[in-house]
């Protein structure tokens, strides 16, 4: 009876049910995010005098706790799924925007003057040289983003069940039932780790121009670049 | 500004100022729990990141061990081990521990092994010992880049100490956790203001310890 895969009826979900829940709840902030980050990049790219302030805006945004940002925004959207999402959604945006701006700064002149000789406009020279040369950037800064929107979606259970696989935690203290807890946290953590392999998957699919051996690790010169909110983990 | 009035009536009430559960007991808290856990972490991923960087060895055990902490949800293994061991500090500075580490010794890996190559064959020219080279040439080179990995682990702690309120541990989220469960709101966005404003005031603390102890020279690249 209280197997691992038991979800209590309280929850009205089967767990393959909540994982799709978990999903839904951690992946659209993150497309939300980029969305957003890309055109704000561009920018940021732009005009450069926009980028010191952009980046002291985030860095303060994203050192607002979660909770503390779930329950503030209880006021205005109420105990739903959007109170998680778009505090998560304000963190992939911190997240990423540094992340595609250095990708997007390091592709060299010479490639940029190759292209304008080519005859290339602003428009398509962005979106066919820049964008694809920024791209192990922009995976790095993009599977920061959705790793830490999973693990953050379980703190939605705080504010009245809205955690998905995060309310497995409640239920295993209200129904003394340590395994769902065990079963929440290595449900979360799988999930993760295959959404963070399938973003290294899609780099790999995405720069075929890109030696082998130099696949696995970003450039050193590029990361020097990234500034701090890359390596926060909440 | 409906969040502005609960944020007036929550710090205008003299009740929430003194007594156990008044605001200076719980900032007081919060800000112990979360110095003891950056320091157990410091003590852990200082070093081995100043080593593993110096020797260049070790590199792709410590990028397996970020991504598996990274993955690994911070207020589930909160819970799960407060379900485990029982309440206690113990079991809350465990979490806190392990989730801060990993930023700590991967910044600390990485701004050592990104500094200037030059600089340091000269020292090893000039028959530095290797302890010297690595605290008088790249540890200085490096600070600043160590220091924004000890900024996020700070933040990263302030902010799931939070958390910690709900396995009934001290600290600010008191104020969140008991609100919600008072259905006090006041109470809730009052403990949620003063958590990000001590969030904020890491950042600040962080930025003048940047200024203070990173030497000019390696500040003006």
């Amino acid at each position: 009876m209280n197997g691992f895969f038991d979800i209590p009826s309280d929850l009205q979900h089967s767990y393959l049910g909540l994982i799709g829940l978990h999903l839904r709840e951690a992946l659209l902030p993150v497309l939300a995010g980029l969305l957003l980050a890309l055109p704000l990049a561009q920018l940021c790219v732009r005009f450069r005098w926009l980028y010191p302030p952009v980046l002291g805006a985030t860095t303060i945004l994203y050192a607002v706790p979660s909770l503390a940002f779930f329950v503030v925004l209880i006021d205005y959207t109420g105990q739903t799924e959007l109170t998680v999402m778009i505090p998560l959604a304000v963190y992939s945006l911190v997240v990423l925007v540094p992340a595609i701006v250095d990708g997007v700064r390091s592709v060299p002149r010479e490639t940029l003057s190759a292209a304008t000789a080519m005859g290339f406009g602003p428009v398509r020279r962005y979106l066919q040289v820049q964008l694809p040369i920024a791209v192990p950037a922009i995976v790095a800064g993009l599977r920061v983003a959705t790793v830490s929107s999973i693990s953050l979606v379980s703190v939605g259970t705080l504010i009245g069940n809205q955690g998905a696989l995060g309310n497995l935690l409640a239920d295993a203290q209200k129904y003394d039932r340590p395994e769902l807890a065990v079963n929440s946290v290595i449900t979360t953590a799988v999930l993760a780790i295959l959404c963070d392999a399938l973003l290294v998957l899609l780099r790999v699919a995405l720069t075929p121009w890109m030696p082998k051996a130099t696949r696995g690790r970003p450039k050193t010169g590029a990361r020097r670049q990234l500034p701090a909110p890359q390596d926060v983990i909440r | 500004m409906n969040v502005l009035n609960f944020v007036n009536a929550f710090f205008s009430d003299s009740a929430h100022w003194h007594g156990y559960d008044g605001i200076p007991q719980r900032l007081f808290e919060h800000v112990q729990y979360s110095l003891l856990a950056l320091a157990l972490a410091a003590a852990i991923g200082l070093p081995v990141g100043l080593l593993t960087g110096h020797t260049g060895r070790g590199g792709n055990a410590l990028a397996f061990i970020a991504t598996a902490a990274r993955a690994l949800p911070s207020f589930g293994l909160l819970v799960l081990i407060v379900i485990v061991m029982g309440f206690g500090l113990l079991p809350v500075m465990i979490p806190l521990v392990i989730l801060a580490v990993p930023p700590i010794l991967v910044t600390t890996y990485e701004a050592v092994r990104s500094v200037d190559p030059s600089p340091v064959d000269a020292a090893r020219g000039m028959g530095m010992r290797e302890s010297r080279i690595l605290f008088q040439v790249e540890l200085p080179v490096a600070l600043p880049l160590i220091l924004s990995g000890l900024r996020s682990a700070a933040i990263q702690i302030v902010s799931t100490a939070t958390i910690a309120a709900y396995v009934s541990l001290g600290g600010l989220g008191r104020y969140i956790v008991d609100g919600l469960y008072q259905r006090d709101y006041e109470k809730v966005v009052g403990g949620a203001t003063l958590v990000a404003v001590l969030a904020l005031g890491t950042l600040a603390l962080f930025w003048a310890a940047g200024r203070l102890v990173v030497s000019p020279g390696v500040r003006r690249r």
